[in-house]
């Protein structure tokens, strides 16, 4: 929990990095609007998860590239691994929260609603913003040992994104059709929290072995 | 000659399914006709893939825990061989869809598109591409021990995320690739008796072909270990 501070404290302090990607997603979404205006729902929703998509490798990346090396045997030496990336996953989860509210509000006033209902597509992106940081913290830590952290990120992180993005994707178009009136299909929810939860026993379970240097 | 008896089994098998594959009578179905004795070779493919990747990573795990270094190089050579038998399986693949489904009125490559637009394939280049992006994560560490957890973490991560996208994920989503309602090979009632009797015997024999590749392979890089100690 003091880690989970320590991050938040951190990040209220250094704000030019979350100002840094604010920035990022304001101008992404500004560039996208001059670009297409006000697209349609099919088109919005792609270009909606791939911004997302984008802010979140950018947003979580830092978590762990930011630390320096002095500052991890630090670490190592007054926690133990489990406590220091439930305290990583969860400051990640706020800060994409965030991002995801930022980027929303920024699509929606710009790009037009083509939602039929609000309500369940805000739902939807908390649920797939969440996966997304989940899946990417795991992946930054790895990253972080390697070299050329960045783009290895990138590299490793895709093809591991893509069935969750799929499923959001495929969720998400529903909540710009007449028949999602009928409820948010349970099923496909059900199955992207089993994921979630999933990434983040594995998280527990594989980050300590990570953790040694 | 090590353990000899399943590599004699491994030749028998091969040469019953290629003689049996293309000797023994399959049922003429309207649209594929004898092209459904791709089904030998094709889905065995995929299935030794996944035999491969998931021995791969039992050895990832296996590595994790006693953090022996021969671990190791077994997961990364099973992921090699898996990686080389996913290929297979797409060429195989690609011939029997452009007798299949490539639109005979048109050149093959007017098909080429609606294709590669197919769930499933999405889905195991997915696969495929998670496992080449393990080898650029090994060969971006250069520490020996590091590069080894580091990567049998990744190896283990990327396989329990592979679940979803080969098996859960294409088949929400319309295809006209088979399989969409379970495992066609695998249900008895799919495929027919006179095939099955090829069918699992290739199985078996591209599997332990894909076994014995990666054993020569684990073999030399121990001698070049050995060689590169002394």
């Amino acid at each position: 929990m003091a880690l989970f501070r320590k991050d938040l404290i951190l990040e209220l302090r250094q704000q030019y990095t979350l100002y840094g990607v604010l920035l990022y997603i304001a101008s992404t979404v500004f560039v996208l609007y001059l670009a297409m205006g006000q697209p349609e729902s099919e088109t919005w929703n792609g270009l909606f998860w791939m911004t997302q998509l984008f802010i979140c490798t950018n947003a979580v990346a830092k978590s762990f590239l930011q630390e320096s090396r002095g500052r991890m045997i630090y670490f190592y030496s007054i926690c133990n691994p489990v406590e220091f990336v439930l305290a990583k996953i969860l400051y990640n989860l706020l800060l994409v929260a965030i991002m995801n509210l930022v980027n929303l509000v920024l699509f929606v006033s710009l790009m037009g609603d083509p939602t039929v209902s609000l309500l369940p597509f805000i739902g939807i992106s908390f649920l797939g913003a969440a996966g997304l940081s989940l899946i990417f913290t795991m992946l930054a830590a790895i990253a972080s040992k390697a070299m050329q952290q960045a783009s290895l990120m990138a590299i490793l992180g895709f093809p591991v994104i893509i069935p969750q993005l799929m499923l959001l994707m495929r969720l998400s178009k529903l909540a710009f059709a007449e028949t999602f009136r009928a409820g948010v299909p349970v099923q496909v929810v059900l199955l992207l929290l089993a994921l979630d939860l999933g990434v983040a026993l594995l998280s527990v379970i594989l980050f300590p072995f990570l953790w040694k240097d | 000659m090590r353990s000899s008896w399943w590599k004699i089994l491994c030749v028998a098998l091969l040469f019953y399914t290629v003689i049996g594959g293309f000797l023994i009578p399959v049922p003429a179905l309207r649209q594929l006709q004898e092209t459904i004795r791709n089904l030998y070779f094709h889905v065995c493919m995929w299935f030794g893939m996944m035999i491969l990747f998931t021995i791969s990573v039992v050895y990832s795990i296996k590595y994790l825990r006693t953090l022996k270094f021969e671990y190791d190089l077994y997961a990364r050579n099973f992921a090699g061989t898996g990686i080389l038998m996913g290929i297979l399986g797409y060429t195989t693949g690609a011939i029997w869809a452009s007798y299949t489904w490539a639109d005979p009125n048109n050149p093959a490559y007017a098909s080429f598109g609606s294709i590669v637009r197919e769930p499933k394939l999405i889905g195991a280049a997915m696969a495929l591409l998670a496992y080449f992006a393990y080898l650029v994560l090994r060969s971006s560490i250069t520490d020996l021990d590091k590069r080894a957890r580091v990567s049998a973490v990744y190896n283990i991560f990327a396989y329990a995320m592979l679940f979803p996208s080969i098996w859960i994920v294409p088949r929400l989503l319309p295809s006209l690739h088979p399989g969409k309602e379970g495992n066609p090979a695998l249900n008895f009632n799919d495929i027919d008796a006179r095939m099955r009797m090829v069918f699992y015997p290739a199985v078996i024999g591209w599997t332990l072909l894909g076994v014995w590749i990666t054993t020569l392979k684990i073999r030399f890089a121990l001698l070049e270990e050995k060689k590169l100690a002394t």
